[in-house]
């Protein structure tokens, strides 16, 4: 396949971004997106240039490192899939791409496609655990039997690979559904809920203060979701939420 | 001996670690207020262990190159964590965990450290429940257990095919607590380049801060590594793309030996490589092979045919299909631990029996649990003369409810309904059972330095079962490592603040930017890749899953010669002071160019074969694997001595008292 490729390079936080075009041949309809950006720079090397900056890290959809907003769209035109499980045979010869970082201002741009995404970290650290000691005295796990639907729930809640293609999908770049989707999880387990309504509180707070914006329901964060997330989270976080501020 | 002592605690193999924790040095709660801990990596062993010191009152730095820890590689383990429970009642304990772990080690490894291992194994699962992590439940409300490779009882626990994902994310909240509370503080997209010696003691680390390029001195009483393993050495592998022996390698240059570096664990369940674009291999769970069965066809005239496209694996009548590992290992079948499976693969399709196009790769087929579950699913629903149609369709969704993730990424990649027609699989490096030296506290050759997790090769020996990476990664980091490093801070509590002015550091410093601006300068013609490509196609042809003495002397030429001109031609763009990936990536490589020799060389002193190791002299009549347990029931521990050719080979004897040593079966 030849590919016309329009990338945003950019070459650190500070400097103008503008988005650059390549010509590049040889692509493998059975190469994976990131494996036809490897060829490009393994052509821009040879050249001398600089190669374009991406993350990325397992390659197998689960370390939410792997980003990019392709042709609009967070991780590209797959559902239910990471940049680096698409396939250039969802793409066809000729085609033109438009690869850029994800976009939101609480996800700083830090060199081309590479964004910071510390603001979820910050997110998580504000009550986004249950506070047990790791002492190898908790009780015998069997001793907490959960219900196989809740747990399977919470299961599918933290599931969240932590991308923040939500984010990215999102007009408001909001960051309900990565934020719900911690929030859930321990909502419909027992083991945290005595510290359930100071999570909640401290996590939507810090959320806020990163600068994500509002939910307004629109669903294109359930829809780019790799993980198919539901946005059942959203409403049960709310609910969470609602409950922590009157008590 | 030499220079190793194990220090393993005296007494009956069961009171040995209450004994050592009983008789340990403690630091006093006050005093560790005043005491620094690096830790290099954050994935389940380092994040784990990161939460408990900080816990304990320690002040703790983390250190990761990824952008969160909750990005390291232990997130994409699938299958489980073995845990000896005893919840299913069929039989298990601490002891048959321990044996099963130690046989599936070939006799590889000290016994102290796998019964302490599978001692501690319950606690981790407690540990995990109580901080959320969601395993699998059953419609009572208790946890759900199934078998893994290699295992006769069912006393692995996971969360569909995500384990390794819930239980980093469990270490990870539990660091966070402690990042929230101020006792940890986190250096992500940092990497660490170098160690720092004061007085024969680990005192700190310099390392490179990958987004500004600042080169960052830092310091402490004890420097713990849990950087994972090194099977990118490969090139190939199911490592994430930036796992890498960096830290490892480094204090081993400084000091800390390196042992069985040729003990590597092929995985069975891959998806075979489909071409040269490949940048790295993807696994299929273990879990799959209790349900999946494997099998190539018996005849070489189908095997042609089904690679070049004539037949469909779905037309070969039942007879004409060898489904090898039941016919070779009756009482395991597809369930034999990963080297045996790995190897069994390998030979059917050197033989010419493979069914993919390159002719690496076997089916593994669910046609047979399709139908076994859709009856006992047509029974249960009380359907009545089912069509076979039918219950195939019943049996799906069974097993679309188990491995339903499974199915679906391997048809994104490969681009085939696993559904309609049967996987196929090909053995793929996975996992180093090598690694830092450790003695029964965790503490390598250096004073002060400490490994844990797949970065120490202590629980492994030459093969690991299915299910215990994680096991192990955990029991380090949340009930070994903060407890036996107190006894060596227990030391240093007047020690006070530590400088990062000293010589030491300076010295360092100055090392690791002489090699970062030698890339930058170097003005070569290949990039990076280009070099870490033909490594691993030495690694994989000549040191790979059947080795031999001729193909291994061949291998430590030509690595030297590969690394010789890595170093004259490599062109690296852009500079020092930036994010600079392909910098990173150098750094990396040269390290891989150093172990890959080691690695080599400790599979050529070895004339043997165990587990994971394959030496082709070494070969029962039947094919399987011929240990020498007379003359190689060691550790093999490597001193380095300025060029990984002449490192300098320290035994540590492997002593069974517990334990009968026999030739591994699996019939």
């Amino acid at each position: 396949m030849k590919l016309t490729l329009k990338i945003w390079r950019q070459k650190n936080a500070a400097a103008k971004g503008a988005i650059q075009t390549y010509q590049l041949g040889g692509v493998d309809p059975d190469m994976s997106f990131l494996e036809m950006l490897d060829v490009l720079n393994e052509d821009l090397v040879g050249k001398g240039e600089e190669p374009v900056v991406f993350d990325h890290d397992c390659r197998e959809g689960i370390c939410g490192s792997c980003s990019l907003q392709i042709n609009g769209e967070p991780h590209g035109p797959d559902r239910a899939i990471t940049t680096c499980q698409l396939h250039m045979r969802k793409f066809n010869d000729g085609d033109t791409i438009v690869i850029e970082p994800f976009r939101a201002k609480a996800f700083p741009v830090i060199k081309d496609l590479v964004v910071d995404r510390s603001s979820f970290e910050r997110i998580q650290q504000a009550g986004g655990y249950i506070s047990v000691n790791t002492s190898g005295n908790t009780q015998d796990a069997n001793s907490i039997p959960i219900p196989k639907e809740d747990a399977d729930l919470a299961f599918f809640a933290a599931t969240c690979i932590g991308c923040g293609a939500c984010v990215a999908a999102c007009k408001n770049a909001s960051a309900m559904l990565f934020t719900s989707a911690k929030v859930s999880q321990m909502a419909l387990l027992p083991q945290g809920k005595v510290e359930a309504t100071k999570r909640v509180l401290a996590m939507v707070e810090q959320m806020d203060a990163e600068g994500f914006g509002n939910c307004t329901n629109t669903g294109a964060c359930e829809t780019e979701c790799p993980k198919e997330i539901s946005l059942e989270n959203i409403a049960r976080m709310n609910r969470e939420y609602l409950k922590a501020s009157i008590k | 001996m030499g220079k190793l002592d194990s220090k393993i605690p005296k007494g009956p193999l069961a009171d040995k670690w209450t004994k050592h924790k009983n008789e340990i040095n403690l630091v006093n709660p006050a005093n560790k207020r005043n005491i620094d801990v690096i830790m290099v990596g954050t994935g389940l062993a380092g994040g784990s262990a990161a939460a408990t010191l900080a816990e304990l009152g320690y002040n703790v730095k983390t250190f990761c190159y990824q952008d969160s820890p909750r990005r390291a590689h232990s997130i994409a383990a699938q299958g489980g964590i073995n845990a000896a429970k005893n919840y299913q009642g069929d039989g298990d304990s601490n002891y048959r965990l321990f044996y099963d772990t130690i046989k599936g080690g070939d006799y590889r490894s000290r016994e102290a450290n796998v019964y302490r291992l599978a001692e501690v194994s319950a606690n981790i699962i407690d540990q995990c429940v109580a901080q959320g992590v969601p395993f699998a439940r059953e419609y009572g409300g208790l946890l759900d257990n199934r078998s893994f490779g290699g295992v006769l009882v069912s006393r692995t626990f996971y969360a569909k095919g995500q384990t390794g994902q819930q239980l980093l994310l469990g270490a990870y909240s539990a660091m966070n607590r402690q990042i929230n509370r101020g006792k940890i503080q986190s250096y992500t997209r940092h990497e660490m380049l170098d160690l720092v010696i004061v007085d024969g003691k680990a005192r700190g680390i310099i390392a490179r801060n990958l987004v500004t390029g600042e080169i960052e001195r830092h310091s402490a009483h004890a420097v713990v590594i849990a950087s994972g393993g090194y099977g990118n050495v490969f090139f190939l592998s199911t490592n994430a793309m930036g796992s890498n022996v960096t830290a490892s390698w480094k204090i081993h240059k400084k000091g800390a030996f390196f042992a069985n570096p040729c003990f590597t664990q092929i995985h069975p369940t891959c998806i075979p490589v489909s071409g040269e674009h490949q940048s790295k291999l993807t696994l299929m769970s273990e879990s799959l092979r209790n349900d999946g069965r494997i099998w190539v066809p018996k005849k070489l005239e189908d095997a042609k045919a089904i690679r070049e496209g004539r037949l469909k694996p779905t037309e070969l009548k039942e007879e004409d299909r060898d489904y090898y590992l039941e016919r070779r290992y009756p009482a395991f079948g597809n369930l034999v631990p990963r080297d045996v499976a790995s190897r069994a693969a390998k030979e059917r399709c050197d033989a010419g029996f493979g069914v993919n196009k390159t002719g690496e790769a076997v089916y593994l087929d669910f046609g047979s649990a399709f139908m076994r579950y859709g009856r006992e699913a047509a029974n249960t629903q009380h359907i009545e003369n089912a069509s076979e149609e039918q219950i195939k369709k019943l049996g799906q969704e069974v097993v679309e409810a188990k491995y339903g993730n499974l199915f679906q990424m391997y048809e994104k990649i490969v681009d085939q309904n696993p559904y309609e027609t049967p996987m196929m699989i090909y053995p793929a490096v996975h996992y180093t059972m090598g690694g830092i030296w450790v003695d029964y506290n965790l503490e390598t050759t250096i004073p002060g330095c400490f490994a844990t997790g797949e970065a120490n090769f202590s629980d492994h020996g030459a093969n690991r079962l299915g299910a215990s990476a994680l096991m192990q990664g955990l029991a380090d980091g949340y009930f070994v490592l903060p407890y036996t490093i107190g006894d060596y801070l227990s030391k240093d509590i007047r020690t006070g603040k530590i400088s990062t002015d000293s010589p030491e550091f300076e010295e360092a410093e100055n090392a690791v930017r002489a090699q970062l601006e030698k890339f930058v300068n170097n003005n070569g013609t290949k990039s990076v890749d280009h070099f870490h490509k033909r490594l691993g196609k030495i690694m994989w042809d000549k040191v790979g899953m059947s080795r031999n003495e001729v193909h291994l002397k061949e291998a430590i030429s030509e690595i030297k010669a590969l690394r010789q001109e890595f170093w004259q031609d490599v062109k690296v763009p852009g500079g020092t002071n930036e994010m600079n990936t392909e910098l990173e990536k150098a750094s990396r490589v040269a390290d891989f160019l150093e172990l890959g020799e080691l690695f080599a060389k400790d599979a050529l002193h070895r004339n043997e074969s165990c587990g994971g190791h394959f030496r082709e002299e070494y070969q029962t009549e039947e094919g399987e694997a011929l240990r020498d347990d007379e003359n190689f029931m060691y550790v093999a521990a490597w001193e380095y001595t300025g060029e990984p050719g002449d490192a300098v080979l320290h035994k540590e004897d492997l002593i069974y008292e517990n334990i009968e040593v026999k030739q591994r079966s699996y019939k």
